[in-house]
């Protein structure tokens, strides 16, 4: 049911992710936000049960911030955390899967270019330029296959998002009225745009 | 009767070998000096002269331990290493559960804790250092203040204003820093006291010192070997002043 995407750019990611949080015929809150950051320069997209969603992103952080006061302020590439991430969710998948998928973004400082990743709940992982999880690929795919072009630009990428989440919107039958909006680049991560904001308590 | 073999055996007068062993290779180990100023704390380490091939970045003594918390020890470096890194696998798994930094206190006294265990079991031995860690917290006032903590292979701690772990010369050291200490102490002033105490065992200056300043929020910045070299000379200057002036008032 949770709509989670990603559209790399020249320089960059959009993560884009609906902020509902529902289960069955209740909706517990409309101003969640399912991109978390894992690093200064990654964030990750997540969709699945809030359970999930939370203990994956938090346990898959702070294991990256331990690495990095381990390694002397070394920081993994996204490349690292993408498979670092796969990892762990393919030893817990004969265990206690996550029921976690998930668009990672990030910029590698070092290499000086971003990438996008996608990785589902059996621990498969791609890499790609643009992709969506759940329901939404079924919708935005097919805009992304037309529009996305090599060296495109922040706001085309953005464009591009905005066009998703407008086909959503019209032609998905669960209603999704808020989507944040977050970008990764060489300055980190910060949120674009949001429906609701997820601080408001 | 030798009553160092095993640790967990106590001598007859009531002393535990091994930990007082553990304190003498602490006291072999390089000196490292922790002064606690109204709004920052400093840390402050002897740089053992380097063999020439030798690459000095890969020798840390002052390292953090999470993004709010900083430590310096004094003594065997390969046990530091260890707790160090148990110490950093703590601060992260408080994070996970509890969703909060954890305060310096307890960062002191898990590793005071992991001390402690290495004394009570058979098979193992102490760890050979001393750690100082510092930081900030709040008071009971709710203000941040700056707090410094040391940590001894015993698994003793306690909070300092001024402290110094390893070295020879640790007790003259101490003195020296009881006689010079207020509490009032600037940024700059800290550091200069620190540097101060560091060259009574420090022989050739800068490129032997490491001095780090913590300030809110657990901020560190490692001075660079110029800022302490100016700081060296500031040091040197009034020492000549002093002892011209001692001169000319004959």
């Amino acid at each position: 049911m949770d709509t989670v995407f990603g559209v790399e750019f020249d320089g960059g990611v959009i993560l884009a992710s609906d902020q509902t949080n529902a289960r069955s015929i209740l909706t517990y809150q409309t101003n969640l936000d399912k991109i978390t950051e894992l690093s200064s320069h990654s964030a990750m997209g997540i969709s699945g049960p809030n359970a999930d969603l939370v203990n994956f992103s938090e346990y898959i952080s702070k294991n990256l911030a331990l690495y990095e006061l381990s390694n002397d302020g070394l920081k993994l590439s996204p490349h690292a955390q993408a498979n670092f991430c796969r990892g762990e969710l393919a030893t817990a998948l004969r265990k206690g899967p996550y029921q976690v998928n998930i668009m990672l973004g990030g910029y590698d400082t070092v290499k000086g270019e971003a990438s996008l990743y996608w990785m589902d709940y059996l621990a498969a992982l791609a890499k790609v330029n643009y992709g969506a999880q759940g329901y939404a690929s079924s919708f935005c795919l097919s805009i992304m296959d037309r529009d996305w072009k090599e060296g495109l630009t922040c706001d085309e990428a953005v464009g591009i998002v905005e066009k998703c989440i407008k086909e959503l919107q019209v032609r998905f039958l669960i209603a999704q009225p808020n989507f944040i909006i977050k970008v990764v680049d060489k300055d980190g991560v910060r949120t674009l745009k949001f429906g609701a904001d997820p601080a408001d308590n | 009767m030798s009553y160092d073999r095993a640790i967990t055996v106590f001598s007859p007068d009531g002393h535990l070998f091994q930990v007082e062993y553990a304190m003498e290779a602490v006291r072999r180990g390089s000196t490292a000096i922790g002064i606690r100023g109204k709004d920052c704390v400093v840390l402050a380490v002897e740089r053992r002269a380097l063999a020439k091939l030798q690459d000095p970045r890969t020798i840390r003594k002052i390292v953090p331990i999470d993004s709010t918390t900083t430590l310096a020890f004094a003594g065997l470096t390969a046990d530091a290493r260890v707790l160090i890194n148990k110490t950093r696998v703590e601060a992260q798994s408080y994070r996970l559960t509890c969703e909060d930094s954890p305060s310096v206190e307890y960062m002191a006294r898990f590793i005071a804790r992991t001390q402690l265990k290495y004394t009570q079991r058979g098979g193992v031995r102490p760890f050979g250092i001393a750690t100082l860690i510092v930081g900030f917290g709040l008071n009971d006032k709710n203000e941040e203040v700056p707090v410094l903590y040391q940590t001894d292979p015993a698994g003793t701690y306690s909070s300092w204003r001024a402290q110094v772990i390893g070295g020879r010369n640790a007790k003259s050291l101490r003195e020296f820093l009881e006689k010079n200490y207020n509490d009032d102490l600037g940024e700059k002033e800290a550091v200069k006291l620190s540097v101060q105490a560091l060259l009574e065992v420090v022989d050739s200056g800068a490129k032997n010192m490491e001095i780090c300043v913590v300030k809110t929020g657990g901020v560190k910045h490692m001075m660079e070997e110029s800022e302490v070299d100016a700081i060296v000379k500031e040091i040197e200057a009034e020492v000549e002043e002093g002892k011209q002036k001692g001169t000319g008032s004959s």
